[in-house]
């Protein structure tokens, strides 16, 4: 009887489980499906069988040049996550290993810059990027990338060189072990899982970035987050090419993401679980 | 050679004086029990000995040189921690390796030492597997393992078996007095469960609040405490400790007699009390003799077939000879 009961249940979670994940999916499958429209089909109404043309990628295509936009973003998201962990490393390694009585207030402040909205600091940061002539830069809007998700990596990091248990540092120290050591033999390897996983959710982080992407951009340092809004105001809504240029936007994130789901998940859980 | 001495060593963490200048002597080969009430700073003095924990004063001396400063690197002391704080990245086999690796040994002496050490610790079989996939006992015998094969010139253990099951502690107790026995290495280890203090024990030191209440042998701290702290911490159960009139009958303050150091019968003796609880364990049965007029309860133990219950009125009867007996300040009379 309980077994009925609890087999029951897990046929109920599972189907509840599809259900929460095709809604949350549901956006990026209708992009999907909207960009192998034609235009007049995407304005028609809500329909899920597309008629499958390619039209609309191969217009993105000779429109805009889909390549350029690309590069930035790779170059964007990579650079401003090596750049964050460049930065976070050691202050995470500090926090987590000397910890001072200010340690805890401090990280609350980093993480209390995150919860201003953006439009707050757009004007100074505009005008900064604009006397400074960083504008439309791409090492500007790595800085500036690398900047807005610093307290995450901080955090992530943080969390992580705290699961590393002071025990076994000092084990190693009785062990022998010289600082040297101690940092090459037990304490990168304990750490490099937690690095990985910041880093990839990091460069997902910096690719989706889309306000500062926009807003300090034109066309030389525009990724693809700017790539996707340009196809959405001048000459009026292109659904099916917008579709289209959002999924090869997102295409290669999404490949990653795939790829790395194992290390994603101990990321987006912040090391809540081992 | 493992002989450490402790020459007002005092440790404060800010304004508080966890270890007041404390002096001890630790001879070679010795094995050295430090028991006392959490809290009672035993871990942070053996961390002292160890070099984790910097003194705030005095001095530490291994083999008669000052190693005050020494990093703990430098030492020649193992540790094994109650987490046993194995590298989770490493085999077994890497795990006690480790040590070898940060000395130099040359590759085939590390590979017999693990060979000796695996086979004297059942390990054999569990070398190329991760700490992760062992079981709590397993995991404590990979970090005696690292800590014998470096050969150290004392091993210090902070309650390695307090995360074992009972089973399992009894079954480690003894693997690590062979060990002792086979080693003849100085062993400092820390514990607050008393039967591992008495049975372990060349010597021990009784710590309360950063302070040494007393050093001796088991058999001289069971026959005579030096105070009521000990009197009460040594033995299991615990001493019956009794102030007042039945006390100053033998001109103390308080007397202390143990549980098998009273005599019960059914019809006379010198304390009249009923049985409370009876607790009959086989070869002994302990009573709990309430409504005495002494203490709140008394203990008393007996032998295995007596026939006394929960209810029954019984009287008690300390033998003198055995009885122990305190001044106003706590102090043994002699
Ligand atoms: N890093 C520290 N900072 C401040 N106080 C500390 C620190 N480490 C220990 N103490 C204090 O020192 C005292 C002794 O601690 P210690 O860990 O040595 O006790 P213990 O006898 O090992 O106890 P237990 O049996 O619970 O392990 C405690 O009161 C503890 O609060
Ligand atoms: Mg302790």
């Amino acid at each position: 009887m309980a077994r009925a009961v609890s087999s029951r249940a897990k046929v109920g979670y599972t189907v509840a489980a599809w259900i929460v994940a095709l809604l949350i999916f549901f956006p990026i499958l209708y992009t999907i499906i909207t960009s192998l429209k034609s235009e007049q089909e995407a304005i028609a109404g809500f329909d899920l069988i597309p008629s499958f043309t390619l039209e609309s990628f191969r217009a993105v295509q000779t429109q805009n040049d889909y390549w350029k936009p690309f590069t930035n973003s790779v170059i964007l998201s990579l650079g401003s996550t090596l750049l964050a962990l460049i930065v976070a490393i050691p202050a995470a390694w500090a926090m987590a290993f000397s910890p001072t009585k200010r340690t805890k207030d401090i990280l609350m402040w980093m993480l209390s810059t995150k919860m201003m909205p953006a439009v707050a600091v757009l004007v100074p940061i505009y005008l900064i990027f604009l006397r400074t002539g960083l504008m439309d830069t791409r090492i500007g809007l790595t800085v500036m990338l690398m900047l807005i998700n610093l307290p995450i990596v901080v955090w992530m990091l943080y969390t992580y060189f705290r699961e590393i248990p002071g025990e076994i540092l000092e084990a190693a120290r009785m062990d022998g072990a010289t600082l040297r050591d101690e940092i090459v033999h037990v304490l990168t390897p304990m750490a490099v899982p937690g690095i990985a996983s910041t880093l990839l959710l990091n460069v997902i982080l910096a690719w989706n970035e889309a306000f500062w992407t926009i807003q300090l951009t034109t066309t030389n340092a525009a990724p693809l987050s700017a790539f996707i809004a340009s196809f959405s105001s001048p000459q009026g809504l292109f659904w099916a090419k917008l579709s289209a240029a959002s999924v090869l936007a997102i295409a290669p994130i999404l490949i990653l993401g795939w790829f790395s789901q194992k290390q994603l998940v101990r990321g987006l859980t912040f090391g809540a679980v081992k | 050679m493992g002989r450490i001495t402790l020459e007002n060593v005092t440790k404060r963490f800010g304004d508080v004086e966890v270890i007041p200048p404390l002096n001890l002597d630790i001879n070679d080969g010795e094995f050295v029990v430090f028991v006392g009430p959490s809290g009672c700073g035993k871990s942070t003095l053996l961390r002292l000995i160890a070099g984790l924990e910097d003194t705030s004063g005095g001095r530490i001396l291994i083999d008669g040189q000052d190693a005050t400063s020494t990093p703990p690197a430098k030492r020649g002391l193992a540790m094994v921690f109650q987490s046993y704080a194995l590298y989770p990245h490493m085999s077994v086999r890497k795990n006690i390796a480790f040590p070898m690796r940060m000395a130099g040994v040359p590759q085939d002496e590390q590979d017999r030492r693990i060979e000796s050490a695996a086979k004297a610790l059942n390990l054999t079989n569990y070398l190329d597997r991760k700490p992760g996939q062992l079981s709590g006992g397993q995991r404590q015998r990979v970090a005696i393992g690292r800590a014998i094969v470096r050969e150290p010139s004392a091993f210090l253990f902070d309650e390695p078996l307090s995360n074992l099951d009972a089973a399992l502690r009894v079954g480690m107790r003894l693997e690590i007095s062979e060990l002792h026995n086979r080693l003849e290495t100085t062993m400092i280890y820390v514990t607050h469960d008393q039967v591992e203090a008495m049975t372990m024990a060349d010597k021990i030191v009784v710590l309360q609040a950063g302070r040494i209440e007393q050093v001796g042998s088991p058999m001289e701290l069971y026959r005579a405490p030096r105070n009521l702290f000990v009197a009460g911490f040594i033995g299991s159960p615990r001493m019956n400790l009794i102030d007042g009139p039945a006390a100053a009958e033998y001109d103390a303050t308080t007397i202390g007699v143990r549980p098998e150091h009273i005599a019960v019968s059914g019809t006379e003796g010198k304390w009249k009390g009923r049985i409370g609880v009876s607790e009959h364990l086989g070869s002994d049965t302990f009573f709990y003799v309430e409504d005495t007029g002494l203490a709140e309860t008394i203990t008393v133990r007996a032998g295995g077939d007596i026939d006394l219950h929960h209810g029954d009125t019984v009287w008690l009867s300390p033998d003198i000879a055995q009885m122990h007996r305190f001044d106003a300040n706590g102090d043994r009379i002699a």
